[in-house]
């Protein structure tokens, strides 16, 4: 394996920016480490090797030129969550009702990283539409976990924190409806944010939750996250629900959480999102992550979030009820795959519907057309949505006695392919932790927090913030990362054992 | 439908999956309707929780961030052209859309 793969983004970019190594070296190295291990990690569902090339030699030409680079992540290869639109590769979403889908345009995250100078190295798999915990739901088949094959990489996102462990790629893009982006870093043991929501652009970003979903950076390293954050955020009036405010000093933040001091802040720890149903592992790193937190001067609370417990069947109704609707764009007429089985368009489409979209999305259609249906939808839509007032109301409340909240990312390692794939409910458990963020629009992110005993795979925090409180959730991020690798004398990525034949 | 027609013993039946199926478009098998009932009743039964919150007085959220109409100057801007806009279409015609059969024989 290049050296050059090993590298943090920061670090990359330090070397090809001082003309030390090409973007375009940089790029190949990479793509020779694709197609040494992807056909075993079956991270990515596209690879643009020509396009991420020429796009690495522009790079190079510029800093040639003696022009300043285009962005501090300027000619720093990516892997790009096959949810966003992208003009040069087909776009799609992990279904066959997509396959080999052109778009006609770029998403905004695809433009700003293109404008960057991020040398964009192709597609990553994910869960269908963006539905699952595990990349198992993916139509092209799984994504399999770097650290132990034979385990799942987390989900929707596996694709984007597969390429990152496998080192693949040293920066990646992915989305988080429900923990997409935070549980896949858990389960791989890498770095992933969930902005606030409207922080980054949905323009482009194929919808499966409107009022929930949320593009945002995953890395190996939280400045480098944050490097890939501030790339990507900002408002865009393309977006009608993108936030019309400065994009978080987040880069800064992460520098200043490295050196180390958290006096003055206070973290809580909630409740509810503790304890009974975590495996043993999770919870002891969790607890060692507190020690360390309160080591570096962090004051630790705990707070209680009443309605978090709801969270996840609120979630399970408002989704599928967003779902239903946004997916009934794929109609067989305009793009995308057309099945010429009946007479009339409506059976054509239903013939398509049943023949494009897997078994998860199905169901997910189903049920919320049901939420939806006359006769049950204050019950069920209704009633989920007053839930999610309460749990809004419950963050503001614990945010008034913290300056972030913490907790497992998720409630155990990654489990084997194959394990829960019949089991919708079961598989539905795994987001219990993040689901909460996303309803309240809030912001949060995943740092790895060590690996579990029993069992050697890597476990995640979660540090959660107010929105539009990235700033102070990259700081304590970064000095809890900080504190962590100087502990066991290394940085957490070396941890990670090379790729099995 | 209405919440008469679900089953005493489970949240929902087996034809109300069917008819849900039909009303969004999905041709759905024997087969899936088999795994599909069982599996959304156990679903259902679970996300039916957000019933023990006592919520009578508390306004919906719809979404996260409070949202109000977002206006632009009524200029011209780029947008696709028409053979961007038919490039991924399953069939077009004379710069349009081509499509089977909308209407049926009686109507």
């Amino acid at each position: 394996m290049s050296e050059l793969t090993r590298l943090t983004a920061a670090e990359l970019a330090q070397k090809i920016h001082s003309r030390e190594v090409s973007a375009v070296e940089a790029a190949q190295a990479h793509l020779d480490r694709i197609a040494a291990v992807d056909e075993r990690v079956h991270a990515f569902l596209h690879v643009g090797a020509e396009a991420a090339l020429a796009s690495a030699a522009l790079v190079d030409e510029s800093l040639d030129a003696d022009t300043p680079p285009a962005s501090p992540l300027a000619g720093v290869p990516l892997a790009l969550k096959d949810v966003l639109t992208t003009t040069d590769m087909p776009t799609t979403v992990g279904s066959r009702i997509l396959e080999g889908w052109r778009p006609p345009y770029d998403a905004t995250v695809t433009a700003k990283l293109r404008a960057a100078g991020v040398t964009i190295l192709g597609k990553t798999n994910m869960d269908e539409f963006a539905m699952g915990s595990s990349t198992e739901y993916s139509a092209y088949g799984p994504t399999h976990n770097p650290w132990n094959l034979d385990r799942i990489p987390g989900g929707s996102g596996g694709g984007s924190a597969a390429a990152l462990a496998a080192f693949e790629a040293p920066l990646a893009i992915g989305t988080d409806t429900g923990g997409s982006i935070r549980q896949p870093a858990a389960m791989t043991g890498t770095v992933g944010v969930k902005p606030t929501y409207g922080g980054v652009s949905r323009y482009g970003l194929v919808a499966c939750a409107s009022s929930l979903d949320q593009a945002g950076p995953c890395a190996r390293t939280v400045l480098d996250a944050a490097l890939l954050h501030e790339v990507i955020a900002g408002h865009d009036p393309l977006d009608s629900t993108s936030i019309d405010a400065p994009v978080p000093a987040v880069v800064e933040a992460a520098r200043r959480g490295a050196e180390g001091d958290l006096h003055g802040l206070r973290v809580g720890v909630v409740r509810e999102l503790t304890g009974e149903g975590y495996q043993a592992g999770v919870q002891e790193n969790f607890d060692a992550a507190l020690r360390e937190l309160e080591k570096l001067g962090a004051e630790v609370v705990e707070v209680s979030a009443p309605h978090f417990q709801y969270g996840l069947a609120a979630y399970y109704l408002i989704l599928p009820s967003e779902v239903s609707s946004n997916l009934a764009r794929f109609d067989a007429m305009r793009y995308g795959l057309r099945v010429d089985k009946g007479a009339s368009a409506e059976e054509v489409m239903a013939a398509t519907r049943e023949a494009g979209f897997g078994p998860e999305v199905k169901r997910r259609i189903i049920l919320g057309t049901y939420a939806l249906s006359s006769g049950y939808y204050d019950a069920y839509y209704g009633q989920a949505q007053k839930v999610r007032t309460l749990i809004s109301r419950d963050f503001a409340a614990a945010f008034e006695q913290a300056d972030v909240l913490v907790s497992p990312t998720a409630p155990t390692t990654a489990f084997p392919i194959g394990d829960k794939v019949d089991d919708p409910l079961a598989m539905y458990l795994n987001d219990l932790a993040t689901i909460p963020t996303n309803l309240a629009g809030t912001t949060a992110m995943s740092v790895p927090s060590g690996v579990a005993a029993e069992d050697g795979l890597p476990t995640g925090l979660q540090v959660m913030a107010p929105a539009l409180g990235e700033a102070v959730m990259y700081r304590v991020g970064a000095a809890y990362e900080a504190a962590r690798d100087a502990a066991d004398g290394s940085p957490f990525a070396t941890r990670i054992p090379e790729v099995k034949r | 439908m209405s919440p008469e027609s679900s089953s005493a013993g489970g949240a929902i039946t087996r034809d109300e999956v069917a008819h849900l199926a039909r009303l969004s478009r999905l041709a759905v098998t024997d087969a899936e309707l088999d795994v599909f009932a069982g599996q959304l009743d156990v679903i259902l039964g679970a996300v039916a929780r957000v019933g023990e919150v006592a919520a009578e007085d508390i306004p919906p959220t719809s979404h996260a961030v409070p949202l109000e109409n977002v206006f632009r100057p009524d200029e011209l801007r780029p947008g696709l052209t028409q053979e961007q806009a038919l490039s991924g279409a399953p069939a077009a015609e004379d710069g349009r859309f081509r499509v089977p059969q909308i209407l049926g024989e009686e109507q």
